[in-house]
Parts: C-alpha cells; sequence; structure tokens
C-alpha cells in the first residue's frame, strides 16, 4: 500500500495548481478509465449514463467534486489521489459540454 | 494451423488426379486459432497461436469496449458480446459475419450452454438475461430481473446461472425442458461484481464490491444455499479506492487452491477449494484486476487496475512468491494462455500490440499489432464449463 501511495503521490506532485494536462490526454482518460463503468461511449455501465444530457443538473464546480471525492457507498472512487483540481474542473467541463476546447 | 498447407497440397493432387470430381472443400483447422477485440475500432483479429500472427480482420461489430465471446463446440463459430447489446456470430473459417442482433441497450457478456444450442446473453439496461438459439440467433427466452445482472455463466444441464448486482440475488435458469425454471438464491451480499464457475460445474462464486468477501454456491447441493468466504479479508485495512473492478473469470486453481483478486486492496487471496477457508494471501503491485491461471496451475499471472496496468507479476503457486516482475507497456488488459501454458499473449491497449511470452524463460516470442486490443479468446475455450 505505501508504494500505492508512494506512486500516487509522485503522479501529482508535478501538477501545479491551474495547470493542467494537455486535452487528448484527458478525454483519452474519460473513455478509457472512467469507461472502465461508464462504458467506453459513456452511456453507462456497471456506473450510470454520464453523457452531457444525463449530467445536466450539475454544475462545473459539483460535478468536478463528485470527480474529485467520488460517492460514499457507491462504486464511484475519488479520483483525487491520481488528478489536480484543475484536471478535473477540466474533465467536468468536458463530460458537461461534450467537447474540451 | 501448421497443417494446412499440408491440406492444401493434398487437395490439390487429389484434385489433380482424380480431375472432373466435384472439388473437395476446403479444410480449415481452428483448434489453435483465437480471436482479439480490437475494443475501440469494433473489430476482431483472427489469429493464430502457433505462427504468431495475424490471418484476417473482421469488422463492422459495434461497441466492443468490455466485449467477450465464447465459442460454439465445433470451435467454428465465435458469438461475441459487445456493450452496445449487439450479439454477433462470427464464422472464423470464412473470417465473417454470418448474424447480428441488437437485443438491449447495454450488455456485458455472455455465455453458451453445454450442448451449444443456446446463446445467452446478461445485459444491464434493460436488466436481465436474454436467451437465442445458438444457430438462427432467433429469441428462446427472456428473463427479466429488474437488475443490472452479472456474472453469468454456462453450468452443466443446459443451465445458465448469474446474479443481480443491486438485489443480490443469483439466478439458476434450467432450459433442459424447455422453458427456463428459475431457482432464485436470496443474500448473496451487497452488489456482486462478478462471479465464476470452476471448471467441474460444481462452485460458483461471486465476489462483492458492497463488503468484503465473497460468496460461494455449491451446485450439487439439491437447495443450493450461499457460503460466505473470506468475510473478513479486508478487516482492519482501509480499502483503496477501486479505479477498476477485477475480473474473476480467469481464475486460477493450483491443487487445491483457488487464488483470486482481492477488491480495494494490493492483493490475491488463496482460498482452499474444499473447504473454502483461507490459506494465504500475496501482496501485489496494484490492485489485481484478472489473476490468469497457467493452465497447469503452476503460475499466476496477475495485471492491475489503472494507474498501475502497465506491469504484470507472475506468482509460483507453490510458494505463493511473486517469482518475476516486468512491463510490457501501458495499459496491460487481459492475458490468454496457450491451451497447454508454453506461452500467454498479452494485450497492451495503449502500445496497440499483443505481445506473446514464453512461460517458463519470460521471453519476448513475438508480438502483433492490434487497434487498442483487449480481451484475447482462444478456441480452446469452446470445451471448458464457464468460459
Amino acid at each position: 500500500m505505501l508504494r500505492q501511495l508512494t506512486i500516487g503521490f509522485l503522479c501529482c506532485t508535478p501538477v501545479l495548481a491551474g495547470e493542467t494536462s494537455p486535452p487528448t490526454d484527458l478525454i483519452n482518460l474519460v473513455h478509457q478509465d472512467c469507461g472502465s463503468c461508464h462504458g467506453l461511449t459513456l452511456k453507462g455501465g456497471l456506473g450510470p449514463d454520464i453523457r452531457p444530457q444525463s449530467l445536466s443538473h450539475y454544475d462545473v464546480e459539483t460535478l468536478s467534486t463528485v470527480v474529485l471525492d467520488g460517492i460514499p457507498e457507491t462504486a464511484m472512487p475519488p479520483w483525487r489521489p491520481l488528478m489536480s483540481e484543475a484536471d478535473a474542473k477540466r474533465v467536468a467541463e468536458y463530460l458537461l459540454q461534450g467537447e474540451l476546447k | 494451423m501448421k497443417g494446412l498447407k499440408g491440406v492444401f497440397l493434398a487437395i490439390a493432387i487429389s484434385g489433380a488426379a482424380i480431375s472432373g470430381v466435384v472439388q473437395a472443400e476446403t479444410i480449415v483447422a481452428t483448434g489453435d486459432l483465437g480471436l482479439v477485440v480490437e475494443r475501440a475500432s469494433g473489430s476482431l483479429l483472427l489469429v493464430d497461436q502457433s505462427e504468431r500472427a495475424v490471418i484476417s480482420r473482421i469488422e463492422g461489430l459495434g461497441d466492443l469496449s468490455h466485449a467477450s465471446l465464447v465459442y460454439s463446440p465445433d470451435q467454428r463459430y465465435a458469438y461475441v458480446f459487445g456493450r452496445d447489446g449487439g450479439l454477433t456470430k462470427v464464422d472464423i473459417t470464412e473470417k465473417k459475419i454470418v448474424n447480428r442482433v441488437v437485443q438491449s441497450g447495454n450488455a456485458i457478456g455472455g455465455a453458451i450452454s453445454d450442448d451449444g444450442r443456446l446463446v445467452a446473453v446478461s445485459n444491464y439496461e434493460p436488466g436481465g438475461v436474454r436467451i437465442f438459439d445458438a444457430d438462427t440467433l432467433d429469441p428462446v427466452a427472456d428473463i427479466p430481473t429488474g437488475s443490472k445482472t452479472i456474472g453469468l455463466v454456462d453450468a452443466p444441464g443446459r443451465k445458465f446461472v448469474f446474479t443481480l448486482w443491486d438485489e443480490g440475488e443469483t439466478w439458476i435458469a434450467d432450459l433442459s425442458s424447455g422453458e427456463p425454471k428459475v431457482t432464485k438464491i436470496t443474500d448473496i451480499g451487497t452488489n456482486p461484481y462478478d462471479a465464476l464457475i470452476t471448471g467441474d460445474g460444481r462452485l460458483y462464486i461471486t465476489g462483492l464490491f458492497g463488503e468484503d468477501g465473497l460468496t460461494a454456491i455449491d451446485l450439487w447441493d439439491p437447495e443450493p444455499k450461499p457460503i460466505r468466504v473470506l468475510p473478513e479479508y479486508g478487516r482492519g485495512q482501509k480499502d483503496l479506492p477501486v479505479y477498476k473492478m477485477p475480473h474473476l473469470e480467469g481464475w486460477a486453481r493450483a491443487g487445491q487452491e483457488f487464488v483470486l483478486p482481492a477488491v480495494g486492496h494490493h492483493q490475491v487471496l488463496w482460498i482452499d477449494a474444499d473447504n473454502l477457508s483461507e490459506t494465504g494471501r500475496t501482496d501485489t503491485y496494484g490492485q489485481p484486476v484478472f489473476a490468469m491461471s497457467r493452465p497447469d496451475g503452476r503460475q499466476v499471472w496477475v495485471n492491475f487496475a489503472h494507474p498501475l496496468n502497465d506491469t504484470i507479476q507472475v506468482i509460483d503457486t507453490v510458494s505463493k512468491d511473486i517469482v518475476h516482475e516486468f512491463k510490457p507497456g501501458k495499459a496491460v488488459l487481459h492475458m490468454e494462455f496457450t491451451p497447454r501454458g508454453h506461452e500467454v499473449w498479452v494485450s497492451v491497449r495503449d502500445a496497440g500490440k499483443v505481445m506473446i511470452y514464453d512461460t517458463r524463460t519470460f521471453e519476448k516470442r513475438g508480438e502483433i499489432d492490434a487497434e487498442s486490443p483487449s480481451g484475447i479468446f482462444f478456441t480452446s475455450r469452446a470445451h471448458r464449463t464457464g468460459l
């Protein structure tokens, strides 16, 4: 477990506040890794549909908090150990708008 | 498919000798072939284990993220279960799709009955299991569950067994007399995420996401009941976030033990196959996704969840120690052994490669190009219960 935490820490430290990963990396992460539960096309799997029309009741702030902290008592994990706050905000924007500028 | 050239030659010679006689059909042996799922492009690669090569690409299968497939008993047809609810029948001797139906909005896997006559598909939306004629893909039965349905396997006696994620129930559907007779077993546990059946068709073991431990059912029991397995395996340890659900399909049995991935912990768990008590744990590099047994049971190969999914560890099942660790590349998604275990094929999604390794020397023996490869399925699965 120590090794996991160390690696997580190392991955996260280079990401300074306000600095974000390239859009292609974030989009890839959403489809490949969020997609393990929500489906490659995000229309749902073990986790719910997370296409823009299904998330319209969220704003960017709330949704990025869900990404960072997960939803307790469900299978949605907190991504904070792997993702900066700035990246989580970009992911939320992508999920709500369906594109990343 | 080493013998193929020989077969062609024999046909050519006999054709020349008896000209005017009806041309013999080309014989294509499929026993050492397999299919690799290309998840993003909706295609399959038909591969040859002996040649370590691609024979053909088969396209047009829809959304293949998390796709799996099963084979007909004659190893000619593959039934491919796509995430978009597509059920596609592929003829690997003709290298083409021969039938396709979209049977639901969102599917998660399937199974073929022991007699090869029925194909069952497990669905998330609408939740349940649908059963089709393996020949025509015509619907035979529909078993709605009102829940996301996981862990669908075939069991001896023309049965299918599956489990409900929301309700924590396991259902046994008996199709031996036409209409399905369903037996429901309640109290399986909170949020079962996947299940396996042992190769003898006796034990159905369900992994639980919502609580520690697993639940076993003895299918030889006339009134099967849930049996708790390792209910306290995570006790006293904090669960780690789970970024990818493990799979139980590749369960390993080594002598008298099973090896299974732990959920939320960097461990595999060892269980006595007779009394289902814990016999050990091995600490691993990350959270295991697959713990796959080499067919002889001497080694278990383990891959890991994001972000540690670039690594494979090999565990010796006698010592329970890790004897080899290496990094094939980013996003190792699946491993498949040749039927007698001399080589293993590994899909490395982000490298766009399937790598082939010798399982004794760990040397790389070859690689093939593939677009975002995920599941690898060799035709030898046709003759194994639960695969």
